[in-house]
């Protein structure tokens, strides 16, 4: 039994260090497990933001004093807003049209006249409302910087601003409202998904097409050694990835971890797996690579971009959508990911969704055991 | 030694579904191979052959039926067959990224080769097969024939008591070819091995002790190589008329209604006869000096295509032809013209010196091994990749300015077929009229000509994709010949080809090339060189000799080799290059 158990492990080095040496020498797999993930990081480090910042802004005063002028200066003094002033409204119409501008706000000739005698003095505000979610920021800030300047009016004519209910706002976990803070330690789970999921599946799938899976299986190796083989290095290049990951968001691009990394490690660890077994599934049923690349990237990696609440709230998705999230495993592991960052160890919500990770292992593991054969059909 | 049958199947049945069409790949076969023997299995395309081996190998299942291999069931103890057997199948599955020394580790892993036997068991591989210089090498940078080796070697790293070799000289050189042979034969002979080969050449087959005749499913027979041909006795001939060329007198043979088969062999054409005795050649126009034909013995390839020709009733070995130019033979104007032609790819030199002159109505030849530079070559001359250097002239057309013109005159049939698939015959047809500019009546006329002359018909309404791999090439070539080009292009046309619809296809060529096209084919298979006007022989990228079939031959003529054929001259050829560099082939 003991030389029997010594085959095993001689086969299972053999395959490690056969899979090892063809990661190494294999730019595509260098490109997949290294320069992407770095690329990605870049990208949504530097160049995707989710906040709106220097809003170009129309500012129209049709009859400039000291009342408007301030109005004006709040929206000066903002870093949300880069204003322009503009003399007409038409030609604010125009800019917003021509998309200099994505809002403008307009104050009218009788302003300071219907403010000091009445109270009354609307405010114009239009804004480019294709971009939904832009418009939507900026009406948010057009709104404060409204509120701000009501404020700084009340206090000059020496009386508070009477309003029924007071708001009084703290933002916690991520204080700054940065969505860098947020969008780089969910991309650990997108970049796990590409090495386990995406390059699993694709090697897998050369080894058909190149006519090598046929001449392994016919060698003594068993079907769990094999797997096994594919598994562990793969394993080990997915840590790497997320270690890359989580150093360039703690020190390239500063995202505060709160809680414990030998947490992070582990719950990494399972997540890893559960993307190795949906590569390693995709590969029984893809024979070649482009056909195993594009199940990957539709069943795995867009799910994990869209689905996942890396990006986009779950919670504001449509019911039926928000349905489907629940098999999507990133769901689970970006909020562990997105808590353990930015709010620490919080066990009922780490627990919960490992629960979750474990659980579909287990199936994925299940699944494959009962579908992998060495066999070709 | 052992005693038990190296592999023993009763009523094995496995059939393979793929959409609403189920094939059935092996259909009730009866058979046991002898052990410390090398067995030949042998049979065109789809009969089967593959199928056995991976059954064999435990890597599919059996529908019905009983195997065994070395006494074990398979589909019971596949893991104990598995450590048993060698299997090297048909593209074998060498990492490329990874060197040779680390290949034979993998294998030597995954068979559990003791690592304190290893230094011995690799210096026993590397002096077998001579790879010994290489080890460091990437497999991905050995030639075809070395990579093959090593596949062997790897298959050999833990002696096995049998060795399932599927189709192990597909594709390989000439000189590769007998040295694989060499090393199987050498493994018989001194560890009593049993093997089991398939191969697609049909002059394999005498080198095997035992042969196992496949078709369509079915087993035809079982026997030495010599119990196939002995029913031939009396039936074969040579015949040589000096009056007129060889391609005609076959073409005339072949028409007689006693002839069987009428193949070019060397300088003359071996007729085969439905009787014994040698045909009645009365009718036979050959001129004042009459045909000389005496009778020689039957081999394996005569038994294997009357028995063929038996099963496929419906197979014409002399297909009408269709009526394309109404031109005369060849003429004296050279219409291609090729003159130090080179094409690198960085430092490689994939071509390199490369002149010759191709005249109208010539079938011309490009011989040489896999990866020679023959493609390359072909390419460059359709104008579909750009010289590195030198001139190349098509029809009159310098290809550097005016590619476009001369690819309006030529056809091009490329190696894989290029036929949309999923695209009906028909369809594919009208496609390819449109794309070569053809309309209305025109486009009619070719389509139905098409139809007619290729005995395509009845498969119109079929997907190209599932057409037999003969009728595959038929229309291919029917494609390309869509636009009535004055000259053919024909990249390794009879690849695969079963040895029936090969025949077939070079009538057709004679034929075309009696109407004054132009042919120019590669082809890595010697024998079919004898079908060329002239030719001329490569080998990484350069031309090693060029004439006329006899001429070629004739150079390597010696007492040792009264009446060399063109696989002797082509190796005679390998080596003297090999020598002048001053390293082993």
């Amino acid at each position: 039994m003991s030389a029997r158990r010594g085959g095993a492990s001689m086969r299972l080095r053999g395959m490690v260090r056969k899979e090892s040496l063809q990661i190494l020498r294999d730019p595509s797999s260098i490109a997949i497990a290294f320069v992407m993930p770095v690329l990605l990081l870049l990208l949504f480090g530097y160049g995707v933001s989710l906040d709106a910042q220097h809003i170009p802004l129309a500012v129209v005063i049709e009859r400039p004093d000291a009342n408007s002028a301030g109005f004006a200066a709040v929206f000066e003094q903002s870093e949300y807003f880069s204003p322009r002033r503009l003399a007409s409204i038409q030609e604010a119409e125009q800019a917003l049209r021509e998309r200099q501008v994505d809002g403008l706000v307009w104050l009218r000739g009788d302003f300071s006249r219907r403010l000091l005698a009445a109270g009354d003095a609307p405010v114009g505000v239009i804004l480019n409302g294709v971009d939904a979610n832009q418009a939507r920021i900026a009406q948010g800030y057009i709104q404060g910087a409204w509120q701000r300047w009501l404020q700084a009016y009340a206090a000059l004519q020496g009386r508070e601003l009477t309003l029924p209910v007071a708001m009084e706002q703290r933002v916690w976990f991520n204080p700054a409202l940065r969505s860098r803070n947020f969008l780089v330690p969910g991309l650990v789970a997108v970049i796990m998904t590409l090495i386990g999921a995406l390059l699993t599946a694709l090697v897998v799938a050369r080894e058909w097409e190149r006519g090598t899976m046929e001449a392994l299986m016919v060698t003594p190796i068993r079907i769990g050694e094999l797997l096994l083989g594919k598994l562990l290095p793969y394993f080990v290049l997915g840590m790497g990835g997320m270690l890359l990951s989580v150093a360039m968001a703690r020190w390239q691009f500063g995202v505060p971890l709160n809680g414990s990394f030998w947490l992070l490690l582990l719950t990494s660890a399972l997540f890893m797996l559960v993307a190795l077994g949906m590569g390693l599934l995709i590969s029984t049923v893809a024979r070649n690579q482009f056909v195993a690349g594009q199940i990957a990237i539709l069943v795995t990696f867009l799910p994990a971009f869209i689905l996942s609440g890396f990006i986009f709230d779950i919670g504001s998705m449509p019911a039926p959508v928000q349905f489907i999230t629940h098999v999507v495993p990133a769901r689970y592991f970006v909020a562990i990911l997105q808590t353990l960052f930015l709010a620490g160890d919080v066990w009922p919500v780490v627990l919960g969704n490992a629960a979750a990770l474990l659980l579909m292992m287990l199936i994925f593991f299940a699944v494959l055991g009962r579908k992998a054969r060495k066999s070709l059909e | 030694m052992v005693t038990a049958a190296a592999l023993a199947c009763r009523r094995l049945c496995k059939a393979f579904t793929s959409g609403n069409r189920v094939t059935q790949a092996l259909d009730d076969i009866d058979l046991t191979v002898a052990p410390g023997r090398i067995a030949g299995l042998i049979g065109p395309d789809g009969a089967g052959k593959t199928t056995l081996m991976r059954l064999a190998a435990g890597l599919l299942r059996a529908d019905a039926g009983e195997l065994r291999v070395l006494d074990l069931d398979v589909s019971r103890e596949p893991l104990a067959v598995q450590s048993a057997i060698g299997y090297m199948p048909q593209r074998f599955g060498l990492y490329e990224d990874l060197s040779v020394q680390e290949n034979l580790d993998l294998y030597a892993d995954l068979q559990g080769v003791p690592v304190a036997e290893r230094g011995e068991r690799y210096a026993e591989l590397m002096r077998l097969v001579g790879l010994a210089r290489f080890a460091a090498r990437l497999a991905g940078r050995l030639s075809g024939g070395m990579k093959q080796k090593l596949g062997l070697a790897c298959t050999l790293v833990r002696p096995p008591r049998l060795l399932l070799l599927d189709e192990p000289t597909v594709g390989v050189d000439p000189v590769s070819r007998r040295e694989l042979w060499a090393i199987v034969q050498r493994l018989v002979r001194e560890q009593g091995v049993s093997v089991l080969l398939s191969t697609a050449y049909l002059d394999e087959a005498e080198r095997c002790d035992e042969v196992i005749l496949l078709h369509q499913g079915r087993l035809l027979g079982q026997g030495t190589p010599a119990s196939f041909s002995e029913p031939l006795a009396g039936r074969c001939h040579l015949a040589n008329a000096p009056a007129i060329p060889k391609r005609r007198l076959q073409m005339r043979l072949a028409a007689l209604p006693a002839v069987a088969d009428a193949i070019i062999q060397g300088e003359r054409v071996r007729v085969v006869t439905h009787a014994a005795g040698p045909p009645d050649l009365s009718e036979l126009d050959a001129g004042p000096a009459g045909v000389e034909i005496r009778p020689v013995a039957p081999n394996f390839e005569d038994a294997f295509i009357t028995r063929l020709q038996a099963e496929r009733a419906e197979a014409t070995p002399n297909p009408p032809l269709p009526g394309a130019h109404a031109m005369a033979g060849p003429g004296g104007a050279a219409v291609i013209r090729v003159d130090r032609l080179e094409r690198r790819f960085g430092a490689f030199y994939a071509v390199r010196d490369v002149s010759f002159e191709v005249r109208r109505g010539e079938i011309f030849g490009l011989l040489g091994a896999n990866g020679a530079g023959k493609s390359t070559t072909f390419r460059m001359l359709c104008g579909l990749l750009p010289a590195s250097g030198g001139r190349l002239e098509v029809a009159g057309h310098d290809l550097r300015r005016a590619a476009a013109q001369a690819r309006g005159r030529i056809g091009y049939m490329a190696q894989r077929f290029s036929l949309y698939a999923n695209l009906t015959v028909a369809q594919n047809l009208r496609f390819f009229a449109s794309a070569y500019g053809l309309v209305q009546r025109r486009r009619q006329e070719r389509i139905r000509w098409a139809l007619d002359g290729f005995d395509l018909e009845r498969y119109a309404d079929m997907a190209s994709g599932d057409l037999p791999l003969g009728y595959k090439q038929r229309l291919a070539m029917a494609a390309a010949l869509m636009h009535e080009p004055d000259i053919l292009f024909l990249d390794e046309p009879t690849s695969g080809v079963d040895p029936l619809a090969r025949r077939e296809f070079w009538h057709r060529i004679n034929r075309l090339a009696e109407q004054g096209v132009t042919v120019l084919v590669t082809t890595h298979f010697m024998d079919e060189a004898n079908y060329c006007d002239r030719l001329v022989i490569m080998a990484d990228g350069e031309v090693l000799a060029q004439g006329t079939p006899a001429e070629t031959k004739a150079r390597f003529r010696d007492a040792e080799r009264p009446d060399p054929t063109m696989e002797d001259a082509f190796i005679a050829l390998i080596e003297q290059r090999a020598q002048a560099a001053g390293e082993p082939p």
